[in-house]
């Protein structure tokens, strides 16, 4: 099993026309996602490869494929309008890989989607993936491996690096999450933390978080408590000056707040178990499953 | 999302990912864009904030000119550089203080000429210090009472919040830790904005007097309001002030915008000064590479702002130190990494290169590429240690090996970090 993402998903691609749009579409289906639709408006009636049909919106999408999950693609001007639009056609999962959305923008998608059913993941993120089943995202696909560990990061190549490291030591994953880097996003590390602790085949996960916020440290006091499947975790960014942004809008320490050290003492009040570098992601999470 | 390389859009100052003619997050993500004093004035302004007469002047006649138009009353000369301790710091031609008051026109003349052109060191400089281009020319305020007030973005709640405190004209942290009862704390609905009633009680939170409200209130939501017209993160008024003749005034503000807004606000990224930045980081900026530079000797060209940070980190575990943070983006260029690899080696400290890239988006054969015309082109003369990993990594390394150049290949992070810590020790 999984979670949010599997074999039943029926992906919408919105801006499935665009250069990188088109791209992660193919490379989508060529890993096995099913594809039912793509939207750009003022594209409505074409094939995409011949064989996906592109609407203008997504409800007709939605009324036409019975499309349950969503890949934005949409430049980062019309991106927040591109999630509530999923959102309102009853998308029950939007996913937006877009870097660079206002926050502003963000702050009011967040507000209009309080109360609705759907599920956004990102923006400014790899996507996600269940090995084998369904990849919605711009992650390589060949470095995953079905298996039992939830993966959950901020980060795109730092994931990459941490499945790496896992299926090259033959551990698989149940589903891997990258939530995004901007400091306005949906899913949480606490979210995804609780899904994979509700999916029965997820034996253990992977917490990789970075400098800024405190959304790693309100995922250990959840996990102290209530959380029995062993975890590993990792924070980017104990180098990292304060007062600068390292990339991610979200990856800047300020006031204090937010440091590397803070969070991994948080994490390890949790029983967490702490990578000391990237290069140990997977043998840390491996030594503390088989303890 | 464009069909043009990334290329070309960096030579038409575009940026590659969302294609805006202005700024954005690739492009200028290095450090939250600062503004002058003599700025967040302007902008105050053109939302009714009310503030100290005064304008800015890059010439004498002109300080003197502003003076003048004050009347009498004292006025304020401030060097504006973006740096912070202007008060205590001293010109290397001697004169001691970048902030001064003066009566008259003549005297405002006088002391403008001590500043202007001069080179101000401060605390926060460095001891090469900033040429001070211009001078802001105020009226001064008779203060009564001091008042810390700021709008930024909660990203706990994802809404604007107002925080703000009657222990105004100090460091707010200090008041935060030592006396949080005196932080009076706000959150505004962003779908609603700010209603007439928060204003109303902050404005008695803070200790108004029923004659001040309207003022206080109008000036609060003016705050609000530029904090969204502009698309902040934060707007800090400190200090906002009541005057002895009962004005409520914003004597000084810090703006922080988001980067990935400045496509939409051309006034405010015109408001951008390049002489006050890293010239690595400007350069960086024009490639679309996202550059910080920082003190150590082993620089690092990574893919992925996590991965990029992550390098850092395990360098500093094998006992070494990062140079800079380099994050050459998800879809860098063959020319990209030639001038990511130019902006590291400008750097006289470096004794040792490490390119870390997770190839998924990238691929690895095109790093090698630009790996291999940097070398060529650059004469590189420091130790190169390069991991690979993902996407087409056998073909990178293939076109690694042949082109004879002498490297030091790593299999893995950990490998990298020490073989680029050992070789930054032995040069």
């Amino acid at each position: 099993m999984s979670v949010l993402v599997d074999k039943n998903t029926r992906l919408v691609v919105q801006g499935i026309t665009g250069s990188a749009g088109a791209f992660h579409t193919r490379q989508c289906m060529d890993y096995g996602t099913n594809v039912v639709a793509g939207v750009t408006p003022g594209k409505g009636g074409q094939m995409f490869e011949e064989k996906v049909p592109v609407f203008d919106t997504v409800w007709e999408a939605r009324q036409k494929t019975g499309c349950n999950a969503s890949m934005v693609f949409v430049p980062a001007s019309a991106a927040a309008d591109s999630i509530l639009e999923a959102a309102d056609a009853g998308v029950e999962l939007v996913v937006c890989i877009t870097e660079g959305i206002p926050v502003m923008d963000m702050m009011r998608v967040k507000a209009l989607m309080r109360g609705e059913k759907a599920r956004l993941i990102g923006p400014n993120c790899p996507g996600i993936i269940t090995p084998g089943q369904c990849k919605i995202g711009i992650m390589p696909g060949y470095i995953h491996k079905p298996g039992s560990i939830g993966v959950i990061s901020r980060s795109g190549t730092l994931t990459y690096e941490a499945v790496w490291q896992l299926t090259s030591r033959g551990y698989g994953q149940s589903t891997c999450i990258g939530i995004g880097g901007d400091p306005i996003h949906g899913l949480s590390h606490l979210d995804c933390v609780k899904l994979f602790n509700n999916d029965p085949e997820t034996e253990a996960m992977i917490l990789i978080g970075e400098i800024g916020g405190s959304a790693e440290e309100e995922a250990a006091k959840w996990i102290k408590a209530n959380c029995k499947k062993p975890v590993a975790a990792f924070i980017a960014g104990k180098t990292a000056p304060p007062g600068r942004r390292m990339g991610h809008a979200g990856a800047i320490i300020s006031g204090g707040k937010g440091t590397a050290a803070g969070k991994i003492e948080a994490l390890q009040a949790a029983g967490i178990a702490i990578a000391e570098t990237p290069a140990a992601i997977a043998d840390t999470l491996i030594a503390r499953l088989k303890a | 999302m464009s069909s043009k390389r990334a290329s070309e859009l960096a030579k038409e100052n575009r940026c590659w990912r969302c294609v805006s003619q202005a700024n954005c997050s690739v492009r200028y993500a290095g450090k939250p864009m600062n503004i002058h004093e003599y700025q967040a004035k302007e902008l105050l302004q053109k939302f009714d904030v009310a503030t100290t007469r005064g304008r800015v002047a890059a010439t004498l006649d002109e300080a003197e000119q502003i003076a003048r138009e004050l009347g009498d009353v004292d006025v304020v000369v401030k060097a504006q550089i973006h740096a912070g301790g202007r008060g205590k710091g001293v010109f290397k031609n001697g004169f001691k203080g970048g902030v001064h008051i003066r009566k008259t026109a003549e005297d405002v003349r006088e002391v403008a000429a001590k500043i202007l052109g001069q080179i101000l060191v401060t605390h926060q400089t460095g001891p090469a210090g900033r040429l001070v281009n211009k001078v802001l020319v105020a009226e001064s305020a008779d203060i009564a009472c001091e008042i810390y007030f700021a709008v930024l973005l909660d990203r706990a709640t994802a809404t604007p919040l107002i925080v703000a405190s009657t222990e105004g004209g100090v460091e707010i942290e200090a008041v935060a830790s030592k006396s949080p009862e005196k932080i009076i704390r706000e959150p505004i609905n962003p779908l609603a904005g700010l209603q007439p009633y928060q204003a109303r009680k902050l404005a008695k939170q803070l200790g108004f007097e029923s004659s001040q409200l309207k003022n206080a209130s109008k000036l609060f939501e003016g705050l609000y309001r530029t904090f969204i017209a502009f698309d902040c993160s934060m707007v800090e008024v400190n200090p906002l002030v009541i005057t002895k003749t009962g004005e409520v005034l914003a004597l000084d503000a810090k703006f922080n915008f988001d980067d990935n807004a400045l496509y939409r606000h051309p006034e405010i990224a015109a408001m951008r000064d390049f002489a006050e930045e890293d010239p690595r980081e400007v350069e960086a900026s024009k490639h679309g590479l996202n550059y910080i530079g920082l003190d150590g000797n082993i620089a690092c060209l990574v893919n992925g702002a996590g991965l990029a940070m992550a390098t850092m980190d395990i360098i500093k575990f094998y006992g070494g130190e990062p140079a800079n943070f380099l994050d050459v983006g998800g879809g860098a260029t063959e020319e990209q990494v030639t001038e990511a690899f130019k902006i590291l080696i400008a750097d006289k400290n470096v004794r040792a290169i490490l390119v870390n890239i997770f190839g998924g988006i990238m691929k690895c054969d095109v790093i090698a590429q630009g790996i291999i015309n940097a070398a060529k082109s650059l004469n590189l003369n420091v130790p190169l240690v390069v991991r690979l990993e993902g996407t087409n990594v056998e073909r990178g390394k293939q076109l690694l090996k042949e082109s004879g150049l002498a490297l030091i290949a790593a299999d893995d992070l950990a490998d990298a970090a020490q073989k680029a810590v050992a070789a930054a020790k032995s040069k």
